[in-house]
This record gives structure tokens, C-alpha cells and sequence, in this order.
């Protein structure tokens, strides 16, 4: 009866929806990518049903509202663009808009089949629960389960970074770092401005690689988004990470502070599970032979485990071999247990950041104490770079 | 189509009925349809009122009444009356067509769209419902828009230039005369509404409150003369191009046809051709026309000419065409914009 000229609207949503779903339930993606089917398969009906329906569950969902914009004026005009909003509408602010459905929708069609795993988490320790992996290109956010000390993927969500992009050097770059990081603190909604939504989870940085290369700047945080506002663009920040805020209180669920690793990534590498497990074990082995030579006092081949380039908070290499030759030398027994040994490799360098609590007993002095090593591979041989209290 | 349609059998019914009205009451409505039209509205009300007083359920006096409402500016009043209107006779679409239009103008337009989308269900060929409905689409887009762009929704009320029907005439039939399948009904029962048969294009033959001279309203009836035949063809010039008929378009045009650009006719030919099939509809009308013919036998018409297409909404231009008689055919010399 009423012709829908939405022609170009079908070709947007064909260009947007690159695989076919079976089910139409929440989850903003899974609708979005139903209202797009619709729209591809000339349901206009069906399509404003379910963009009405999505909105009905987010209010303040920006996205959603476009489409139900686009899906109202087709019935009154041809569109002549996916967000066909009048032209005096700046620019930037449809292509935020864009951008975000195109990442949300490329999460979907390549949403995970819960085998993969980042190459970044190859040992969590028994009281890490769960590990958090940041996809920048993607604008997502993975949370990771640990299952037997290995990454079991649980869920992801859409997330907001920086406005400048990723690499964070400096105070006020408005970037979001990448590296290894972990939760530092839980700051409750009732205690923040409603900028930051459901409640801000800030992470350490800059952390002891970043300060090692003058990185500034602070207060990078996990958080949410303003009472009036779903979503933000996928670049919109001063650097934070942002989550919608239904999405903040599920990945909050999974956060145990000073332990949880945030791990940011450019765009993940993905492996899977037996060739990370044949990466654990080769560091694995390299660290124990590094502990067990520590113990038998075989100071040369410990010394041996480090990099030329290897630094401890002001020490060289020299340094730290001379001290390490003379308080080794004048012990009668060492015994060294390691504990709670963590293994994330970060995503930008090439060494994995290894922490670890260590049982240190010694003929004249003993102690525990929570460490973390850098160690970086080269030429095949597994040597640490840096050394440190955690 | 046969009558046993419901629908179409109600709207002849409809149709006889208003044809038996007494000529003295047929008087007084149109003599309120005139005030109203002078905007004497007090003194339209006086005299709807007085025909009420005789037949309270009389369809074309309330639907009068609530345009003189509308016309006041007592929304409330009139929306009252036209909601009457469509509970009573569910089957006329210019009752919720005007309801639509003053939803829209309070802001309204969820209400407005289901308003008019029943009036298109009743009348599915009514254009003018159409053309509100459109309106109203691209207003509610707008807003979802600005939810989507997080501006503050401009002020609703501020802009309507919905088309407030000012005629009971049983929907689509003066807009859609070629319409066979969808609404054959309803003859144009009201003495008011003196729709000519043929019409140059689909545009509502119905009066936009905004804009009183609606393009539509050409004097078919004028005295047959040089100046009328020229007038014809023109229309019939209108006509085939809003009919999307290329050849029949271009068979207009003499063989001396000066080019606008200069360019050459077979280039000009091609690009008049691309750009009339380019869009799915187009429609085309001549209002105000003036006829002068020269000493040589030349005629210069000048005219408000309608341009509306689903590609560009709308565009009036003054146009002015040059036609010379060959072979017993006015053809077009010249075509220009402006006097």
C-alpha cells in the first residue's frame, strides 16, 4: 500500500550486516544486527518494530534512534545516506555515529566463537578471576575467565577510547595507553560526577614500563557513560575507557582490584589454546631454570637470565651483576619459592610481564615479597629485562 | 472494483444522500464556505450553526464548523468536531486528514500519523493524506534524529505546512481521476468543489490552509479561443511530462526549438530524457496562465509552473513558453524562466 522507498537504506544495512543471525534477543548488537536484516530484507515494519523495541530497552541509545530517524523519513522521502539527517548537521557529529554502528556491527559479524584466545594471557594465577583484553580497532572490550590458570572466553562489549587514538605518551594526549595493566581501585557511582555513569574502575597507569620510557599523564580509568546517553562515539575520551553503563556493572562483577589485568591492545592477536600453552611452557621453563639457579647459587648462569639492556629501578646490568655476585657469595644456603606466578605478554613490546610472589629464605636473611620481571625473548633465549617490587 | 464493497457502496450512499439536500440548505452551507473564505468566521459559525439546528448529524456542516474552528485557532473545538466526524462516519478521510493536521500542529505526530494513515485506509488513493503523511513522517525522522544527535527538539508547533482539507468531497477522487482499482466511489457530491474532470496533474485539489492559491485550480471552462488552445496545450504539455512521457513530452517542441544552453537538440533531447525518467514520480502544474499572441502569429504564455517530484519535493518557477502553430499543433519555439 504505502510504497517505502528505502532503497538506500537496504543497501546501508547490507553494507553493515555482513552475516545473518537466527535470533533476534537482546544484546545491543544481536538487535541492531535484527533491525538491519529487516531493513536488507525489505521489512520496513519489522525493522521499525525492532528498532522501537531496542530503544524501549535504551532509551538514550543515539544509534537507534538514527535508524528509527532513517526508517520514518523513507516512508516520506528516498534516503540518499545511512543517517540521513539534514545536511546543516556538522559532519562529525553523523560520522560518530557511523562509525559506531560499523564497529558494532563488524563485532558482530565477527563475534567470537569462544575458542580463540589472546596471545597476551598465557599464565593467570589461582586468584585472578578474570582478565579484561581491549581490542582498540575494534572498540571492544573481551572479559576472559580463568579457567585452570588459561583464558576462557566469557563476554564483550562496545567501548569508547580516546579521542586521539591509542599510544598514550602524555598528560592531556587524549589517548588511551596500550600495554598491561590492572585494576587499581573501585570508585562507586555515588562518589563521581554522572559523567562517569555507573562507577569508574582506574588501572595503573602509567605503570613501571611506561615511566621507564618518560610516559606522563594519569587517571586513566574503566567507567561509564552520563545518565542521558547509552553509548558514547567509539573515539570521544580524554583516554579512558568507557562502557555503557549496564555494560559497566557486568564487567565490574568480574573486577577484583589490584588484580585483575587490563590488557589494551591495538588490535588483538589472537591463537589458540595449544600454541599458547607451548609459549607458557617455554617461558615457564626459562623462569624456573632462572629460580633454580638463583637457589643453587650459580651466580653465572643466574646472571645469565639477563638482558644487556636490563634495568632495576636505577641499576644496570653492572650493577646489579655486581651486587648479585657479592650477596650471593656470601650466603651459606638460598631457598627461593615462587607462587602466584602470572604470565601477560603486552601487546606493543615484545616481553611478557611476569609477577610472581616470592618465598625468598637465605642463611642470614628471609622474606616474601610480590615481584615482576619483564621478560623478553631474543635470538631464542627467553632474558629479563627488568626486575622489580610489584 | 464492484459495489459490493462496503466502502464503496457507503460513499454513493454518502453521495446521494448530500445530493438530496434541500437547495435551500445546500445555499447555506455554501454561504458559509464563502464567509468562512472571507474570513468572516463568526458569521460562517452563525450560519452553520443555523443549518445544524435543523440537521445536528449533517456531515458537511460540522466538517465546516471544525474548519471554522480550525481556522480560529480553537484546536480543542475543532478536534472535538472532527473526531465526532470520524466516529460517525468512519469512512471519510478529510475528517481525519484535518484531525492529523492539527495533531501535527500541537506537536503531536504519533497521533497525526495514526490519524492519517486511517484516512489513507479509508481512501487509499486520498493524495493529500499522502503528501501530510509524508510531512509527517519527515517530522517524526526529524525528531528521532535529534534524539540521535542529542540536539533539543526544536519547538514541534513551530513549522506545520500540513494541508488542512477545507472540502467534504469523499477522499482521493478529484486527486486521483485515473484511479480505477482503489476509489471509484464518492461522486463530487459538494457544489462547492467544482473539480474539473481532467485534471493536469495529481496534485490534491484541495486547498492547503497555507497557501491559498493552489496551483491546481485552472479554469478548464474558459471560452474556447486562441488563447484557450494554447492554454490546452500546455496543459497537455504539463501532463505528459508529469506523466513521465518522454515522446509524448518532447513532441511538444518544434524543430526551430532554441535550446536553453545553446546546446545541441539531439544533447538537449538526451538530457530532458535523463532527467524525466530519473525520478519514480513527477508532477507537474500550470497555474495563472497569460496568454499574449504577437503579430506574427506567435503566443507567449507566461505561468506559475509546479515542480514536485520524489526526488525534489517541491519548486515554482514563472515560466514562460514561445509556441508558433505548425501544421495546426502549437509546438514550443522557446522555454524559459521568468517573464
Amino acid at each position: 500500500m504505502i510504497s517505502l522507498p528505502c532503497a538506500f537504506l537496504r543497501l546501508a544495512a547490507a553494507t553493515l550486516l555482513f552475516v545473518s543471525s537466527s535470533a533476534f534477543a537482546a544484546g545491543p548488537e544481536q538487535a541492531l544486527s535484527g533491525v538491519l536484516e529487516a531493513i536488507e530484507a525489505n521489512q520496513p515494519d519489522v525493522a521499525m518494530q525492532r528498532v522501537e523495541a531496542l530503544i524501549a530497552a535504551h532509551p538514550n541509545f543515539r544509534l537507534a534512534h538514527l535508524i528509527r530517524g532513517d526508517l520514518l523519513l523513507a516512508r516520506a522521502r528516498p534516503l540518499e545516506t545511512f543517517g540521513n539527517v539534514p545536511k546543516t548537521v556538522p559532519r562529525e557529529k553523523i560520522e560518530d555515529l557511523r562509525a559506531e554502528a560499523l564497529l558494532r556491527m563488524r563485532a558482530y559479524r565477527d563475534r567470537h566463537n569462544g575458542e580463540r584466545v589472546p596471545r597476551y594471557i598465557l599464565q593467570m594465577n589461582a586468584e585472578q578471576k578474570h582478565a579484561l583484553v581491549v581490542d582498540s580497532r575494534r572498540s571492544r572490550l573481551y572479559v576472559f575467565e580463568n579457567v585452570g590458570g588459561h583464558a576462557q572466553y566469557v563476554a564483550d562489549y562496545y567501548v569508547t577510547l580516546g579521542k586521539n587514538g591509542v599510544e598514550k605518551t602524555r598528560e592531556g594526549d587524549q589517548k588511551t595507553p596500550i600495554g598491561v595493566y590492572h585494576v587499581t581501585a573501585n570508585l562507586p557511582r555515588q562518589k563521581l560526577a554522572d559523567f562517569y555513569g555507573a562507577g569508574a574502575y582506574p588501572i595503573n597507569y602509567p605503570n613501571a614500563w611506561d615511566r621507564r620510557l618518560g610516559r606522563n599523564g594519569h587517571g586513566i580509568w574503566l567507567h561509564g557513560t552520563p545518565s542521558d546517553t547509552y553509548s558514547r562515539p567509539p573515539r570521544a575520551s580524554d583516554g579512558c575507557i568507557v562502557l555503557a553503563n549496564t555494560d559497566l556493572v557486568s564487567v565490574g562483577k568480574s573486577v577484583q582490584i589490584g588484580l585483575t589485568p587490563v590488557i589494551i591492545a591495538d588490535e588483538i592477536q589472537w591463537t589458540d589454546a595449544a600454541t599458547l600453552e607451548a609459549d607458557r611452557k617455554g617461558l615457564a621453563d626459562s623462569f624456573e631454570a632462572w629460580r633454580a639457579a638463583w637457589e643453587k647459587r650459580d651466580t653465572e648462569r643466574y646472571l645469565s637470565f639477563y638482558a644487556a639492556r636490563f634495568s632495576s629501578e636505577g641499576q644496570n646490568l653492572a650493577a646489579w651483576s655486581a651486587h648479585k655476585r657479592k650477596v650471593n657469595a656470601a650466603k651459606a644456603w638460598i631457598k627461593v619459592g615462587m607462587s602466584k606466578v602470572t604470565m601477560l605478554q603486552d601487546p606493543r613490546e615484545n616481553f611478557v610481564v611476569v609477577g610472581f610472589e616470592q618465598d625468598y629464605r637465605s642463611s642470614n636473611l628471609s622474606n616474601v615479597m610480590r615481584k615482576r620481571q619483564y621478560w623478553i625473548k631474543n635470538d631464542g633465549r627467553w632474558r629479563i629485562l627488568y626486575e622489580g617490587g610489584a | 472494483m464492484t459495489f459490493t464493497d462496503p466502502r464503496t457502496l457507503l460513499g454513493v450512499l454518502l453521495a446521494a444522500l448530500l445530493a438530496m439536500s434541500s437547495l435551500a440548505y445546500a445555499d447555506d452551507v455554501e454561504d458559509a464556505a464563502k464567509l468562512l473564505k472571507s474570513g468572516q468566521h463568526q458569521q460562517a459559525l452563525e450560519r452553520v450553526n443555523k443549518v445544524l439546528a435543523a440537521k445536528p448529524k449533517d456531515a458537511r456542516a460540522r466538517f465546516l464548523k471544525g474548519l471554522i474552528f480550525a481556522e480560529q485557532g480553537s484546536a480543542k473545538d475543532a478536534t472535538d468536531v472532527f473526531l465526532a466526524l470520524t466516529k460517525d462516519f468512519p469512512d471519510l478521510p478529510e475528517p481525519y486528514n484535518n484531525l492529523a493536521v492539527i495533531y501535527a500542529s500541537q506537536g503531536q505526530y504519533d497521533k497525526a500519523r495514526a490519524a492519517l494513515e486511517q484516512s489513507i485506509r479509508t481512501h487509499p488513493s486520498y493524495a493529500t493524506a499522502y503528501e501530510n503523511l509524508g510531512d509527517v513522517y519527515a517530522k517524526l525522522a526529524s525528531q528521532a534524529y535529534d534524539k540521535a544527535l542529542q540536539f533539543d527538539s526544536a519547538n514541534p508547533a513551530a513549522k506545520n505546512k500540513l494541508a488542512l482539507v477545507k472540502e467534504l468531497v469523499g477522499g482521493g477522487v478529484p486527486a486521483k481521476p485515473v484511479t480505477v482499482a482503489a476509489a471509484p466511489a464518492a461522486p463530487p457530491a459538494a457544489p462547492a468543489a467544482p473539480t474539473p474532470p481532467k485534471e493536469v496533474a495529481k496534485a490534491p485539489a484541495v486547498v492547503a490552509a497555507a497557501e491559498p492559491a493552489k496551483p491546481v485550480a485552472e479554469k478548464p471552462a474558459a471560452p474556447k479561443t486562441g488563447n484557450a488552445e494554447i492554454i490546452e496545450t500546455v496543459h497537455a504539455w504539463a501532463k505528459a511530462w508529469s506523466a513521465k512521457d518522454v515522446d509524448g513530452y518532447l513532441a511538444f517542441y518544434g524543430k526551430d526549438f532554441k535550446t536553453p544552453g545553446g546546446e545541441a537538440r539531439a544533447d538537449w533531447e538526451k538530457a530532458r530524457r535523463q532527467r524525466i525518467s530519473a525520478p519514480k514520480s513527477i508532477s507537474v502544474t500550470v497555474d495563472a496562465p497569460k496568454v499574449s499572441i504577437s503579430a506574427d502569429g506567435r503566443a507567449s504564455i507566461t505561468f506559475r509552473q509546479g515542480y514536485r517530484s520524489d526526488v525534489l519535493k517541491t519548486a515554482t518557477a514563472t515560466k514562460t513558453l514561445v509556441l508558433a502553430k505548425s501544421d495546426g499543433r502549437w509546438l514550443i519555439q522557446q522555454e524559459r524562466v521568468g517573464n
